[in-house]
């Protein structure tokens, strides 16, 4: 549906991003992370057309969107990092202005209204722009992005500088909106795209350096998947018995956490081996007193990839992660 | 357009920019044709008109300096530029309605048509060629002052810099006189408004002047079109 080959762009001498490939299939809600200055802003400019790549394609349903940038431009709807308001347009105003600027066909007046009731803006309809709240601008450019129904959306940083509330308000209606369209959404909060997407690209200092599904990058950082355990039995009782569990790759005591209660940790390599262990352990009276499935977060993931890759120049401010 | 033309035109009515030009305008014609026309008895429009050439260039700035200065400071250009519409819609709508604006201006110049002409004799070919160099030179002053703005972030020197471009373009032919070399004159001549608008003052429609005025503005709107674009590949 997407599909992004080769993509480099230059300030100057300077490569503000550099070979950017992938591509996006219909549905997907795809979550573009990096950090501030990683270029993600950049790459999602050249998408949407309003900046020209050095090199590199952007085809939006096979339509270029150099050669065919109506026909592109059409297929998608694009909210800034600042939504594009016109400060002297009341909501509805600028609803309409999208709406013939972008010569949507449907019965203007039913539509708008339809559209400011999905994200919920019927309230503040007549107030002027510059009157709104950060909150309600951003659902405003959503609105204006949703006009023309296009299947594709794209989203620059879409909840900067909301309050948690509208944060949480913004990712349901994202949520929502992903169910019949295709979104790529960039930010720089991890969780965030942890919510909302269903794969990740992470971009550092232009190029990209991951790009799976949230679960698939964790599991690759953990190198498989760990068991943290608490067991009220000695190590060295527990440790052959664990190792010799169908699917446990390695077995190891941690600390000792009282009395005779050991701290275990298991290397089960993607097996799902909780059931046997349960057995095993409950066969030789050795009380579980927790279990633990211990999962690599997406922010393990992207301080190593961004780290692993040894791409000069970044700076990486660890607050906005 | 049509979208980009409403939305300009709009933007001159509800906020104070499109009358503030209006009620200068319509001052500066008031006083002139007050003390031309009405306290001299006569009724020759060309002193008003020449009057209202010198002003058109200090006052289209007004209208022009923010038709792109301020969509790239506010970054409302993305929305433009990301919709499916061309770039010469985007031009041609900001121009269209920048020149509705300076007409609407300039058609107070009928109403005195209409005062004079109810007392007296006017001569009608030269009050016409008076009203359409003026409205060349509008679209020319309003195609002009967008490229100015759609080079800069700033109104204020997009305004300034409008009045200095269209200084040039007025002051040209004197530099040209100054200089004692004939080419350099004829060059000159060649690219004055005010050279151009004196057929007009006398009631004559010389095509070469109509083609002048149209170039100037269509030069204009091209470069501003190569400025926008220009900008997505910097």
């Amino acid at each position: 549906m997407l599909e992004i080959s080769g993509l480099t762009k230059y300030y100057g001498d300077k490569a503000a991003i550099e070979d950017i490939c992938f591509q996006v299939n219909q549905g997907e809600v795809v979550g573009f992370l990096g950090a501030n200055g990683a270029g993600k802003s950049t790459t999602m400019n050249i998408i949407t057309g309003y900046l020209s790549a050095t090199k590199g394609t952007v085809k939006v349903d096979g339509f270029d969107i150099l050669f065919e940038p109506a026909k592109a431009k059409a297929r998608m709807g694009y909210l800034p990092e600042i939504p594009p308001l016109y400060q002297d347009l009341s909501v509805w105003e600028s609803l309409c202005f999208t709406y013939d600027l972008k010569k949507a066909k449907q019965d203007r007046k039913k539509y708008l209204e339809n559209l400011c009731e999905m994200v919920c803006i019927d309230g503040v309809k007549d107030r002027l722009i510059r009157n709104l709240s950060k909150g309600y601008r951003q659902r405003v450019g959503i609105a204006c992005a949703l006009v023309g129904e296009p299947p594709i959306l794209i989203l620059d940083e879409p909840t900067v500088g909301l309050d948690p509330k509208q944060i949480i308000e913004i990712r349901t209606l994202i949520k929502e909106l992903a169910k019949t369209r295709t979104v790529i959404l960039s930010s720089h909060i991890l969780q965030e795209i942890e919510a909302v997407c269903g794969r990740v690209v992470i971009i550092h200092n232009g190029h990209i350096v991951a790009d799976d599904t949230p679960e698939a990058l964790a599991a690759r950082q953990m190198g498989g998947s760990h068991l943290a355990l608490q067991v009220k039995g000695k190590p060295d009782i527990v440790c052959p018995l664990l190792k010799g569990i169908p699917g446990v790759q390695n077995a190891e005591a941690e600390k000792n956490c009282g009395e005779n209660v050991w701290r275990y940790r298991l290397n089960t390599g993607g097996e799902d081996i909780r059931e046997a262990l349960f057995f095993v352990l409950s066969d030789h009276k050795l009380p579980i007193l927790e279990l633990q499935d211990l999962r690599a977060t997406l922010e393990d993931v992207f301080l190593t990839v961004t780290r692993e890759t040894g791409i000069e120049g970044g700076d990486l401010d660890g607050s906005n992660l | 357009m049509a979208a980009i033309y409403k939305r300009e035109l709009r933007s001159y009515l509800v906020t104070p920019s499109g009358y503030v030009f209006l009620a200068i305008f319509y001052m500066m014609a008031g006083y002139y044709f007050y003390g031309y026309n009405l306290m001299g008895a006569t009724t020759d429009f060309s002193y008003l008109f020449s009057s209202l050439f010198s002003f058109a260039v200090f006052l289209t700035p007004l209208l022009t300096m923010k038709l792109f200065s301020e969509e790239r400071r506010y970054k409302t250009d993305q929305a433009l530029l990301t919709a499916p519409v061309s770039l010469a819609s985007i031009v041609f709508g900001k121009f269209f309605a920048a020149l509705t604006i300076f007409e609407t201006a300039q058609a107070v110049t009928l109403i005195y048509l209409l005062v004079i002409g109810t007392k007296g004799p006017v001569e009608y070919g030269v009050f016409f060629g008076h009203f359409i160099g003026m409205f060349l030179l509008g679209a020319a002053l309003c195609a002009l002052g967008m490229f100015v703005s759609s080079v800069t972030e700033s109104q204020v020197i997009a305004a300034v810099g409008g009045m200095g471009l269209g200084l040039v373009f007025i002051l040209i032919d004197s530099v040209g006189q100054l200089s004692q070399e004939p080419v350099l004159n004829r060059i000159c001549n060649a690219i004055s408004f005010v050279q151009h608008y004196q057929d007009f003052t006398m009631g004559i429609l010389n095509i070469a002047s109509v083609i002048f005025y149209l170039s100037v503005t269509a030069l204009f709107l091209f470069l501003t079109a190569r400025t926008l674009e220009k900008r997505r590949w910097g």
